[in-house]
């Protein structure tokens, strides 16, 4: 029995056999006496590889849509590359090597090549060599050509995954993710609350020390992951999950009931998501609305911005599938910790408070503009409405009105359908809660940010370990804050949502019904822990 | 022989996929196709050649076409140039 501890992303545990995630093999050189049948070899091992990417290809533009799926077909043109594949034909012809070899070295002086380059958009590219080159390895070994196979239900464990690795695993085959790298905020993480599986990030462990198929426990509640459980540990494990089970079937009675406290206070109860492709989660959940539709994940992973269309169409997709149930579309809040290439953003000192969010909006109002077009023109299809992060000042508020005012004449002159929706602003910054009196009267309502706005009150870095002892939560100064900024948007007959963590802080929501507070937007997982709570509760006693 | 000249505006300059585009389309005509910035030229056929030439957004370069079908040629790289890159 081994135990390694790590942070949680989600309080879930899971035990089951582990599944090992190696990112690359070094293929063994050999010798060959007969080069036109290895040569035959690489043929079909190219054909298979080339196959298998189309079909990723497809897998990928439904389940994350086309933009971030070009990486597949990418790939794929870069295995008919003739410089590539003439190095590797001549080293099987001329050294008498096995293809696996020859496509191994290949790889490698193409993939050096490219990390040698500037730029640093061409080093990314290195990875794409080494990518495709162990593919073909793989398919030359008759191994199955993805990277990974699950067979039976499985705790993975990695050292990291990109987002192109996640889409290549079978959903229903992962039972927790245990990765050595990665940050709370990573793909894997978000992955994972989405899905309401444990997982623990940065657990400092060698992959050499997990063996496939030997059973881990993964313990999300104390950040533990077991190898080789004892009885006592196995006998712990079956019966948490056992717990946890019951509490999710109970869970789901109550489903189609309303938000409501014993003495009848309503709140609206929403979730957040970074993609059009969560709505399944959040129907299933039974969420009232989308609170936070974190636009960001639009422009992430790719190489390029999205178009005005390609935005568009997710706008859309999520307005009709909720059907009429809000949907509130936080624009771009980029910088700080989620960061793209492409933005070509300096690298700061203190990014929590640089060049972020709506000061990049204000700032290049190309991107922000193509974004507000798509929003509204996406808006007539269903119940959308707009908020935007990181505001500060009255002034910041008026330059977006402006713009947007910009935006509807555009698509007014161009004869194209358009409703300008209900606009709000995040409250996150410490300004903009001691003007929110000001700021109630010139947007629909308001939601606050918890994580930016405890941060910024408390002086505290959210991303530094060292100071978690000095992190309280529930620092009075940041719930007095919520309360000054509930009482001020009430007094102008506007609406109130909290997103971020504390919202889904089951020891904080009487506090926050006794505040008024009008919706909460949490994880889907979090949707009906968070309704059985409220029913719970009696204001009045 | 027939060229043309053409300013990249795309953000990251000649990247994967249009690289890959390019290539794809390249090969489908019998004349030889290079593209050159500065001192540098690589085949338009070649994905990683073109790639590694480095062309960053706001470089000029050289489209060239050379042989029985270097009209059509040069005028699908010219069309592919506008639309992609």
């Amino acid at each position: 029995m081994q135990s390694f501890e790590g942070k949680s992303v989600y309080k879930g545990i899971a035990m089951g056999p582990i599944a090992v995630f190696h990112r690359r093999q070094q293929a063994k050189r050999k010798r060959i006496d007969n080069p036109d049948a290895e040569m035959e070899r690489l043929e079909y091992a190219l054909e298979v590889s080339k196959q298998q990417l189309g079909e990723l290809y497809d897998k990928a533009v439904v389940q994350v849509g086309k933009v971030s799926a070009a990486i597949f077909e990418v790939h794929q043109m870069m295995l008919e590359d003739e410089d590539y594949l003439e190095a590797v034909r001549n080293m099987i012809r001329t050294e008498r090597v096995n293809a696996e070899y020859a496509v191994c070295m290949t790889g490698d002086n193409f993939s050096e090549m490219f990390a040698a380059m500037s730029d640093d958009y061409m080093k990314a590219r290195a990875a794409d060599v080494l990518d495709i080159s162990a593919r073909l390895v793989r398919n030359l070994e008759g191994q199955s050509g993805e990277q990974f196979v699950l067979t039976e239900p499985s705790v993975i464990v990695a050292e990291d995954l990109s987002p192109s690795e996640t889409m290549q695993l079978d959903k229903d085959k992962i039972l927790a993710f245990v990765t050595v790298h990665g940050s709370t905020n990573s793909h894997t993480a978000i992955l994972a609350r989405m899905m309401n599986i444990p997982a623990l990030v940065g657990v400092p462990l060698s992959l050499e020390q997990a063996r496939n198929g030997e059973i881990a426990v993964v313990d999300g509640f104390g950040g533990k992951v077991t190898f080789a459980p004892d009885a006592d540990m196995r006998k712990y494990a079956e019966q948490t999950i056992r717990e946890e089970r019951e509490k999710m079937l109970l869970l789901q009675e109550l489903k189609g009931k309303d938000n409501v406290t014993l003495d009848g206070q309503k709140i609206n109860v929403y979730a957040n998501i970074g993609s059009a492709s969560d709505i399944g989660y959040v129907l299933e959940n039974d969420a009232g609305g989308i609170g936070l539709f974190r636009s960001e994940f639009l422009y992430l992973g790719r190489e390029s911005f999205p178009t005005e269309e390609e935005q568009f169409e997710a706008y859309k997709q999520a307005a009709r599938m909720m059907a009429g149930r809000k949907v509130i579309i936080r624009t771009l809040d980029i910088g700080a910790d989620k960061q793209a290439e492409y933005f070509g953003l300096d690298k700061e000192e203190n990014p929590a408070m640089g060049y972020r969010a709506i000061r990049i909006c204000l700032s290049r109002p190309e991107i922000f503009k193509t974004q507000l077009r798509a929003i509204l023109r996406a808006a007539i299809y269903g119940n959308i409405s707009i908020m935007y992060p990181m505001i500060i000042a009255t002034e910041e508020v008026t330059q977006i009105m402006a713009m947007v005012e910009d935006v509807k004449q555009e698509l007014e002159e161009q004869g194209i359908q358009y409703k300008v929706p209900e606009q709000g602003i995040m409250i996150e910054t410490p300004a903009a809660v001691m003007i929110s009196d000001k700021l109630a009267q010139m947007v629909d309502f308001f939601s606050i940010g918890t994580n930016d706005l405890t941060q910024y009150t408390l002086a505290i870095d959210r991303q530094n370990e060292k100071l978690d002892e000095f992190y309280n939560p529930h620092h009075e100064a940041v719930l007095r804050m919520i309360k000054l900024v509930v009482d001020n948007a009430h007094q102008y007959g506007k609406w109130v949502g909290i997103c971020g963590e504390l919202a889904a802080d089951l020891q904080l929501v009487e506090r926050f019904l006794e505040m008024g507070v009008d919706e909460l937007s949490v994880a889907p997982s979090m949707v009906l822990k968070l309704r059985k709570k409220i029913r719970e509760i009696c204001l009045r006693d | 022989m027939k060229t043309f000249r053409y300013t990249i505006t795309d953000e990251i300059g000649i990247h994967a996929r249009p690289a890959g585009l390019l290539a794809r389309e390249a090969k489908k005509f019998a004349s030889a196709i290079t593209i050159s910035v500065g001192e540098k030229q690589a085949d338009a056929t070649k994905l990683m050649a073109v790639m590694a030439l480095g062309v960053k957004c706001g470089c000029e370069v050289e489209v060239r076409a050379e042989g029985a079908d270097e009209d059509e040629a040069i005028r699908a790289m010219t069309e592919l140039f506008e639309q992609n890159l």
